[in-house]
């Protein structure tokens, strides 16, 4: 948090509005979006599409890293055979090729699967800040209520430059908020 | 999962069959409650107390066998020579394919965009998990001294130098079922992660929201998480999808690479995989029959899901009938000695009652649910569901026994008998898999709450036509 923002907004997280329904919810993290808030976030209790493109929430980063962990397992498990059986612990059965690569793609394979599994899950949940046993948003009583049954809620936070504790929680009730809450820190 | 595209097939589904995939007048509110509660303030049917009474007895038999094995060795089964492998692969396979359908179930239909998989794939997953510690449990106690198959299994550098011999598709196998009850458990875990923020959130007592916290990671669904998740999600299919099918084709290979007449034959990956799903689709229909009853999941575990079960196994059964076809075939037209003689010792010798049962099984019964009428009884699937499970472990006796009791020189041949402890440890690991699945649907969500909340209408996003958002999604999209 910047000392600008501590200054200007003392105390609290930023504020929460919520929304009756999904569609309410996309249109008003839109409105939010172009208005020119960026530090934001919207809640929903099942993914909506919708809602990750209205403010750009996209992150291209987990496919990279899917990738990237592939090529690793891909490399590693065909280096891990070549290495035991040409130069580790080579074997000669029946006067084959201590290189006998074809032998070699069913292990080759399944490592390239499970480091690429291993680097999608931590992606998700390392890119996204978790584990994280604290957020202030769960300081909203109705957040913590109902956020992962039906809750739809749009958050702006304290640190965003356009945040204004007075102006933005007005924008909020002009885009048909529910009900409008500050998030203690 | 597209909540656009789920939602529009749910009312094109809803115009064409007679079932759809959850019963309306369902709310966000009402699935949460009705999914959560069997966990957090259920009530357990009597069902459930005298079926799991009986399966951890028969856990018990399974420590005992294991117990009495470990102390005295191998011998105390009917193994033989020739006959080295018997009920040990016979189970591990069984058990493997019976996994296979979880992966199906949870990936290649995320792929097709089968929204009737939502409500079934959670307890598939925990299925195939299970059924795979029961697999892999076989291998590992066929060594005698599962202490040392470390070093005989597993690449590490040890201070006698030894690796293991990757030209074998007995390692193939260690690291396709290894990477397969790895991969399993972190999709099984990433799908779990936003119902345990529900159970957390809705958790009364403090320690059992303190451990449903713990394990939801903190989860609050943000939306730029969910972006993440979903990516990883649907990545994570894609890769189970190869992966699955990978598995029983190097399974099969542990068979076709060898020389022996009734394992060499091309046709073995297809014919194991469809068996796989064959057999994983029946013990699906033989835990949601009766779970569905006693839980009162009707709703979410539509006839439209049951149905479709059946057509699965419908189809698979056909491909697998056609394996055995194609077995005979090439036994016939190969030309060879041995192979010809395999194959009419399978159909006349001393086993010839395990073949014509299995033909009875998985040739003759699975024809009856070419029916309307028997494919949406419920009682007629429950023991038809049986009956094909009986006839999977029946291909596996027929494919293991009777191509190794018959050697290539008439000296070796010997019939082979299994004793009370290969039945014991058999019986054990259907008694441990059904303790874990009854503790899972009691400790755990049995049906994916989040999935299903975006089969209701309310979950609906409604958006009119408005020529400006694609403007909006271009220039927000390219910086």
């Amino acid at each position: 948090m910047s000392a600008h923002a501590i200054a200007a907004t003392p105390e609290i997280y930023g504020l929460m509005a919520e929304f009756p329904d999904p569609t309410s919810l996309v249109l008003a993290t839109r409105k939010t979006h172009e208005e020119g808030y960026r530090n934001m976030d919207a809640y929903s209790p099942f993914p909506i599409h919708e809602l990750v493109d209205a403010f750009d929430a996209h992150d291209h980063r987990v496919q990279r890293n899917v990738l990237v962990g592939g090529l690793l397992g891909m490399f590693g498990g065909f280096g891990l055979c070549y290495w035991v059986s040409t130069t580790a612990y080579p074997l000669n059965i029946g006067g084959r090729p201590f290189n006998s690569w074809p032998s070699f793609i069913p292990v080759t394979f399944e490592l390239t699967i499970l480091f690429a599994a291993f680097a999608a899950v931590l992606s998700w949940v390392l890119l996204s800040g978790l584990p994280m046993p604290y957020h202030p948003v769960f300081n909203v009583p109705r957040f913590a209520e109902i956020a992962s049954e039906k809750g739809f809620f749009l958050t702006i936070e304290a640190t965003d430059p356009k945040f204004d504790r007075l102006r933005t929680a007005d924008f909020l009730k002009g885009l048909g908020a529910r009900d409008i809450n500050e998030i203690p820190n | 999962m597209d909540p656009k595209s789920t939602a529009a097939g749910g009312t094109a589904v809803a115009e064409y069959h007679e079932h759809p995939v959850i019963e309306p007048g369902h709310t966000l509110t009402s699935v949460t409650e009705k999914i959560s509660n069997v966990v957090l303030r259920g009530r357990h049917p009597i069902p459930w107390y005298i079926v799991f009474f009986i399966a951890f007895l028969l856990l018990n038999g399974l420590m005992v066998s294991v117990g009495w094995l470990l102390l005295k060795g191998i011998g105390i089964w009917g193994n033989n020579q020739p006959v080295g492998w018997a009920f040990d692969i016979i189970n591990f396979v069984w058990w493997i394919g019976i996994g296979h359908a979880g992966t199906l179930i949870s990936a290649i239909l995320l792929l097709l965009k089968q929204d009737w998989r939502t409500s079934i794939n959670r307890f598939a997953e925990a299925m195939t998990l299970f059924a795979v510690a029961c697999a892999l449990m076989f291998p590992l106690i066929h060594t005698g001294r599962p202490w040392l198959a470390a070093y005989w299994l597993l690449p590490y550098p040890n201070t006698m130098g030894i690796w293991p011999q990757f030209r074998s598709p007995l390692i193939w196998d260690v690291f396709a079922v290894s990477t397969y009850g790895t991969v399993s458990a972190l999709f099984w875990y990433t799908g779990l992660v936003p119902d345990l923020a529900t159970l957390r959130d809705r958790a009364k007592n403090i320690h059992i929201r303190r451990l449903f916290g713990a394990l939801a990671l903190g989860w609050r669904g943000s939306a730029r998480h969910w972006a993440r998740y979903e990516t990883a999600y649907l990545l994570l299919a894609g890769m189970s999808t190869p992966l699955v099918l990978s598995v029983h084709t190097v399974v099969s290979f542990d068979f076709s690479i060898g020389i022996v007449p009734g394992w060499h034959a091309t046709i073995f990956p297809p014919y194991f995989v469809a068996g796989a799903v064959y057999a994983g689709f029946a013990m699906v229909l033989t835990l949601a029959i009766p779970l569905r009853k006693w839980y009162g999941m009707e709703d979410f575990i539509t006839m439209r899901h049951i149905e479709n079960m059946a057509k699965v196994m419908l189809v698979t059964g056909l491909i697998v009938f056609y394996g055995y076809l194609i077995e005979a075939f090439f036994g016939w037209y190969s030309a060879n000695e041995y192979e010809k003689y395999m194959i009419v010792n399978r159909m006349t010798g001393p086993y010839a009652w395990s073949y014509w049962c299995l033909i009875f099984c998985n040739g003759l019964m699975p024809q009856t649910i070419w029916s309307k009428k028997l494919r949406t009884n419920l009682t007629w699937l429950f023991i038809l569901s049986l009956i094909v499970s009986v006839g999977m472990w029946l291909e596996r006796f027929v494919i293991i026994v009777t191509s190794l009791h018959r050697d290539f020189l008439p000296s070796s041949w010997d019939m082979y008998y299994p004793t009370f402890w290969d039945f014991s440890t058999f019986f054990g690991t259907i008694g441990l898999f059904t303790t874990l699945m009854f503790l899972f649907v009691r400790l755990l969500p049995m049906i994916s709450i989040f999935e299903v909340r975006t089969l209701v209408p309310e979950a609906k996003v409604k958006l009119k036509h408005d020529p400006t958002v694609d403007d909006f999604d271009v220039s927000y999209g390219a910086d």
